[in-house]
């Protein structure tokens, strides 16, 4: 089973769910830290990385022996990679996707594809967990070739966490799509809320049953709870704003290893997700 | 005209808190909110809309099923796997074309997808570009430069500077289509590790595309020691601390009541620390050689 973590809101705590939820399951667990341009999850996990994997994009190479500068491959390109200028073909290789369009409408046979690297992935065990996480190089615009290959990583027969980057767009949605559920972190204050509706919608479209986690209980106003309420959406669990646990995440610590009771209280909401995922 | 923009690598660190707050300091300005996957700025800024626009960013393949032959060439030409048992999966779909280009019977097209919607507004501190990215849309740094191109137009018409933008988080297309020739970046950073991690790639990227950073540490008495190793780091990498903001729970008061914490409440510390912020952008956007105009509107009292 694959349960993603997400939050629409950047900094609500999907990496503190994922992480303690992974260590209160313990071993037989995986997670992957799909948060390629920003990731933090291997702070507390602390993992020993036994494989780093470079990620590649393919990118046309022109051989200007064979090119007449006809422009088809221009034309064709919808990310404007490409383009012939004063007789001379120029590639943008941070545009191009990948898709190998150019190569095949080029009547002369002049492009071939070079691997470009874009990031890498690193494979290892952290806190007795399955962990891989992925990380963008800098300047690279596409994250989601790096989900991509860090997500071929998952291990069909058991139960992988995906701790997704924040935002509802392409990174997000590449990272959540293909789960079986997804557990929405929220804080109970206007933008906590505004981040949680739009992730409903995203979820809706793409057809992943999920559930609410609200993080730093106490704080702003009752508003996040009245939206489940009248929408239907169980909130699973509520972790209480403490000044402790910030520090305790300050510090790289995953806050389950100092409190009593939250090794428990995570187990059942993998247990809860669980269910919703089956219904 | 000059630009600034406020990003963080790390989400939730406070970028819209500060740009809002910057913004009522400013008196009249242009914001734009370049977080336009998961924009807040109009949550505290109630913008009334003036002009709407839709997006079309991107493109999806399209199967006509009475022309197609059933060869599977498309599929098996996608690169993104976005065809399967003859169906286009619009999430996996990046509008490449290469699928049309192969099929043998012209059954496939490409059409143009909407993607959102841009908005010009009006608020109480002056025009706001800002949009909304459809739901499990793709595209958002076209999307980002839309918003930025019309967030110009509106500071050249009303002859405003500087422009203040709201950036994502991350260090992928939409931050860096919100970064590219600014001039200046701001980058809120908080004393965790995380933080820390998340400010080295930040950082990382903005010396990549030449723009000058300036760090703001906020919430920085959650973790003093953290706070001081984080200023350390900027200090080795030549990289100025334009202000430590306190832990205070006023900015979240703020936020329920929909105000900017320096108009909910003016004498508050984190008020105090984002007021003496302001100053020090306005003195050093005043003193940057890159730009000629220099009409720099003056902090008012609110």
């Amino acid at each position: 089973m694959i349960v993603s973590i997400a939050s629409g809101k950047g900094g609500t705590g999907k990496t503190t769910v994922a992480v303690n939820m992974a260590l209160s399951l313990g071993e037989g667990v995986q997670l992957l830290d799909c948060d390629v341009e920003e990731p933090n999850a291997h702070i507390f996990l602390q993992p020993r990385i036994r494989e780093v994997r470079p990620v590649y994009v393919p990118v046309p190479k022109v051989d200007e022996r064979l090119c007449t500068h006809c422009g088809k491959c221009v034309g064709f390109c919808q990310f404007n990679a490409i383009a012939v200028a004063a007789g001379k073909v120029m590639v943008f290789p941070e545009l191009c996707h990948g898709c190998g369009g150019c190569r095949l409408v080029c009547p002369t046979g002049a492009i071939a594809e070079e691997n470009r690297e874009v990031g890498m992935v690193k494979i290892g065990v952290g806190g007795g967990i399955d962990f891989a996480y992925g990380e963008l190089n800098i300047g690279e615009p596409m994250p989601g070739p790096v989900i991509h290959e860090l997500k071929r990583n998952i291990n069909r027969l058991g139960t992988t966490i995906i701790d997704a980057p924040p935002g509802t767009s392409c990174p997000v949605i590449e990272s959540v799509y293909g789960s079986d559920c997804c557990i929405l972190v929220t804080e109970p204050t206007p933008f906590g809320l505004h981040g949680l509706r739009l992730m409903v919608e995203v979820l809706g479209e793409i057809k992943i049953p999920f559930a609410v986690v609200v993080n730093r209980a106490g704080i702003g106003d009752k508003k996040v709870y009245e939206y489940c309420e009248k929408e239907r959406i169980p909130v699973l669990l509520e972790i209480p704003h403490s000044r402790r646990i910030a520090e305790l995440y300050s510090q790289g610590i995953p806050f389950m290893r100092e409190f009593g009771g939250w090794k428990d209280r995570f187990s059942s909401l993998f247990s809860a997700i669980k269910e919703i995922a089956g219904g | 005209m000059k630009q600034v923009v406020v990003i963080s690598g790390k989400g939730g660190t406070g970028k819209t808190t500060i740009v809002a707050s910057f913004a009522a300091l400013a008196g009249r300005v242009v914001m734009a909110d370049c977080d336009v996957d998961a924009a807040t700025l109009h949550l505290l800024l109630t913008p009334k809309v003036i002009r709407q626009q839709e997006f079309r960013g991107s493109k999806l393949a399209s199967i006509d099923r009475d022309k197609c032959n059933g060869c599977l060439l498309c599929e098996k030409n996608c690169r993104y796997d976005a065809i399967s048992d003859l169906k286009v999966d619009p999430v996996l779909c990046e509008g490449c074309g290469v699928c049309a280009f192969v099929c043998p019977n012209g059954a496939i097209d490409l059409q143009d997808r909407s993607s959102g919607y841009a908005y010009i507004s009006e608020t109480r501190f002056g025009p706001m570009s800002h949009a909304r990215l459809g739901a499990a849309e793709v595209n958002s740094g076209k999307l980002v430069t839309l918003v930025r191109n019309n967030a110009r137009l509106m500071a050249e018409t009303e002859g405003l500077d500087p422009i203040l933008i709201d950036g994502p988080p991350g260090i992928g297309c939409p931050v860096i289509a919100s970064l590219t020739g600014v001039n200046l970046a701001i980058v809120i950073t908080e004393p965790t590790l995380s933080g820390l991690r998340d400010l080295e790639r930040i950082l990382a990227l903005t010396s990549h595309f030449g723009v000058t950073p300036l760090v703001v540490i906020n919430m920085y008495d959650i973790n003093k020691a953290n706070a001081d190793k984080t200023a350390e780091f900027c200090k080795g990498k030549n990289v100025g601390v334009l202000a430590k903001i306190s832990f205070d729970p006023t900015v979240t008061e703020a936020m329920v009541a929909g105000k900017t914490v320096v108009e909910y409440a003016p004498s508050c510390t984190a008020s105090g620390e984002i007021r003496r912020a302001w100053r020090e952008v306005l003195n050093i956007l005043s003193t940057d050689p890159d730009d000629q105009r220099g009409a720099i509107p003056h902090e008012t009292t609110r």
